[in-house]
């Protein structure tokens, strides 16, 4: 056989060597990139730095103590008692739930289990739309519409309605986290695995029996995490809350009254007259603490719910 | 051989039948809130913006839409009959445009970072946890930090932005990093990693690969998070409240440095005064709002569903 046999010296072919400009590129980039990613975690560190600061500075110079400003009934100073501001957010948030986790979860599984291609088609881009208009305009909408509603209902029953109340506020922060929860859930339902939808339908199960037996159970961990992840948005709601529910720290259970949230609140105090330093305007970062700590535990609980009950299907 | 009765096959056969059909009816209807709540939005703030009060029926928005285009070039009045918003759109464009120039590129280079140069590990989860919570922080918390770090700069008066648009611009673009990240990064993820091998395996730098091939695959997604969170960013009224965006300003910002009112802190100011006439002032500007951000997310849903990667 006659191979042709390479001699001593080949002409490789000459790649230009990298430019200096290239060379450095990469690793210039590189470095600025992460410094992108740093600045998300320097954004955590300075929440947490400024709240927690000023919160002392807060404790320091109001001469309050952590049991008092809990469980304190009043809030205005020098008592600085936070449980009216704790107990308000929690009702807004609680009614608010009970319109929007279940409508939520009714109108996920239609998405993900009922509707037709094209309907879907057209109702997840409303659904979005829904969930982009701005808070400010659900607090308008509670002054101006769902208040009057309230008082032409109830006001003939005999029960007094005050201009702001929580039950305004229920209903507009309610209708604003709808969207939220049915677009969470919906992606949870439809990534539940066609083939147990199958087996189901295979062995006689009615459509109502898949979504509610088959369908809902497997996506139940991301149910519940998308539902306190809404709870969450509720407490942390601020401009609805601010016109629907008012400014009067009532520690009540009628929705019909004023009640006054740790948001509210804080809004307040930057808008009012307490100048930097003093108690009162200090007051404003113990509760932006006592906020965020609330917020920031039911997020990591939704987390971990998602992880800890995930059912996982190959 | 016994014969099963034909009941037993299908035990309590009317009440599934029944069932069925009015959970799915429960379902469509609760769907449909939505839809009906959005069709009250807007017609509710248009009759209050351009009805004439009591003297015609809501419907009568025709004789008075050049309202509209009044509530569009009048500076702020408290004086409802002239009131505008002009202040208020130039402020909230100024916003609009710094905010996008800090969140956009930080954003999009973290979510690079963390999908194509971190390897899979405890720092990637940290961070990404890390974000995950941040996207879930209350607006008005961040008004706050703003209000510490930007505003008052920790009392350092030489570093303190005061109540600019720098520092509004800044507490916002910190509000929809987080969002900007995680879209990106889906973005990222949607682009096939047969791609990358081809660029890596014909000599190219991770960099390169990056730079020349997945970030122009990644664009329409970016561009779609980037837009919705943005128009997020401009209906937020709480932390550019905090940072001291003022209610009753007439005067046009000329640069960053300048103090400055926005759209939603405008509306805030006439939605709380009593009093019809400012009622149907705060309408008018919500409508202004309204048009803006639905356009804009319009346009976002509009690019996703053109450049919607089919799924395999």
């Amino acid at each position: 056989m006659n191979l042709p046999v390479p001699s001593g010296s080949v002409e490789r072919p000459r790649w230009p060597a990298p430019s200096r400009f290239r060379r450095y590129q990469g690793p210039v980039m590189l470095s600025l990139l992460a410094i992108c990613a740093l600045v998300t975690v320097l954004t955590t560190i300075g929440i947490v730095a400024v709240l927690g600061l000023e919160t002392i500075h807060f404790f320091r110079e109001s001469h309050v103590s952590l049991p008092a400003f809990v469980f304190g009934t009043e809030v205005d100073p020098p008592k600085f008692g936070i449980f009216p501001l704790i107990w308000g957010t929690v009702m807004v948030a609680a009614g608010a739930s009970l319109i929007a986790l279940p409508i939520g979860l009714l109108s996920a599984l239609y998405l993900s289990e009922y509707a037709p291609r094209r309907v879907r088609a057209v109702l997840k881009p409303a659904l979005e739309l829904l969930a982009g208009i701005p808070t400010i305009v659900y607090g308008f909408l509670a002054l101006v519409l769902v208040t009057p509603l309230l008082k032409a209902c109830f006001e003939p029953l005999g029960l007094k309605v005050d201009s702001y109340n929580a039950l305004s506020a229920c209903v507009v922060v309610g209708v604003m986290i709808i969207p939220m929860v049915s677009s969470l859930s919906e992606d949870v339902l439809s990534a539940v695995p066609r083939s147990l939808r199958e087996a189901a339908y295979g062995l006689g199960a009615t459509k109502f029996e898949v979504s509610t037996r088959i369908v809902l159970p497997a996506g139940l961990s991301g149910v519940a995490a998308s539902f306190i992840l809404a709870i969450s948005r509720a407490v942390g709601e601020t401009m609805a809350v601010v016109l629907a529910a008012g400014r009067m720290p009532n520690v009540t259970a009628n929705p019909l009254r004023s009640v006054e949230t740790m948001t509210a609140y804080i809004v307040a105090i930057t808008g009012g007259d307490a100048s930097y330093g003093t108690p009162k305007y200090l007051s404003l970062f113990a509760v932006g603490m006592t906020l965020f700590v609330m917020t920031l535990g039911l997020n990591i609980l939704s987390g971990l719910i998602l992880r800890r009950f995930r059912e996982v299907y190959n | 051989m016994s014969v099963v009765e034909s009941d037993n096959y299908e035990p309590e056969r009317r009440a599934r039948r029944l069932a069925g059909p009015l959970f799915g009816a429960a379902c469509l209807l609760a769907t449909l809130t939505g839809v009906v709540v959005l069709s009250v939005v807007l017609g509710a703030v248009a009759a209050a913006a351009l009805g004439h009060g009591s003297q015609h029926p809501w419907y009568a928005i025709g004789p008075n839409a050049w309202k509209l285009g009044r509530f569009l070039v009048s500076l702020t009045q408290k004086f409802s009959e002239d009131a505008g918003f002009r202040a208020g759109v130039y402020g909230s464009l100024w916003l609009l445009a710094l905010t996008v120039l800090f969140a956009v590129p930080t954003g999009v280079g973290a979510a690079v970072f963390l999908e194509e140069f971190t390897p899979p590990g405890r720092l990637r989860r940290a961070i990404q946890m890390n974000i995950a919570n941040l996207a879930g922080v209350p607006s008005i918390v961040y008004g706050i930090l703003g209000l510490a770090l930007f505003v008052r700069a920790f009392g350092f008066e030489s570093f303190a932005l005061g109540r600019s648009l720098w520092a509004g611009a800044l507490t916002l673009a910190l509000l929809v990093l987080p969002v900007i990240v995680l879209a990106t990064q889906e973005a990222l993820r949607s682009v096939p990693s047969s791609l990358r091998h081809a660029a890596l395996a014909l000599g190219a730098s991770r960099w390169e690969t990056v730079r020349d091939h997945v970030l122009p695959m990644a664009v329409p997604g970016i561009l779609t998070g980037t837009i919705l969170a943005v128009s997020r960013a401009i209906g937020e009224t709480a932390p550019v409240l905090m940072v001291g965006a003022a209610g009753s300003i007439d005067w046009i910002p000329n640069g960053p440095g300048d103090r400055y009112t926005a759209l939603p802190v405008e509306i805030y100011n006439y939605a709380k005064e009593p009093g019809v006439e400012f009622q149907s002032v705060a309408a008018g500007g919500i409508l202004l709002l309204l048009v803006i951000l639905l356009t804009m997310n319009s346009i976002a849903i509009v690019i996703r569903n053109k450049y919607r990667v089919p799924t395999r």
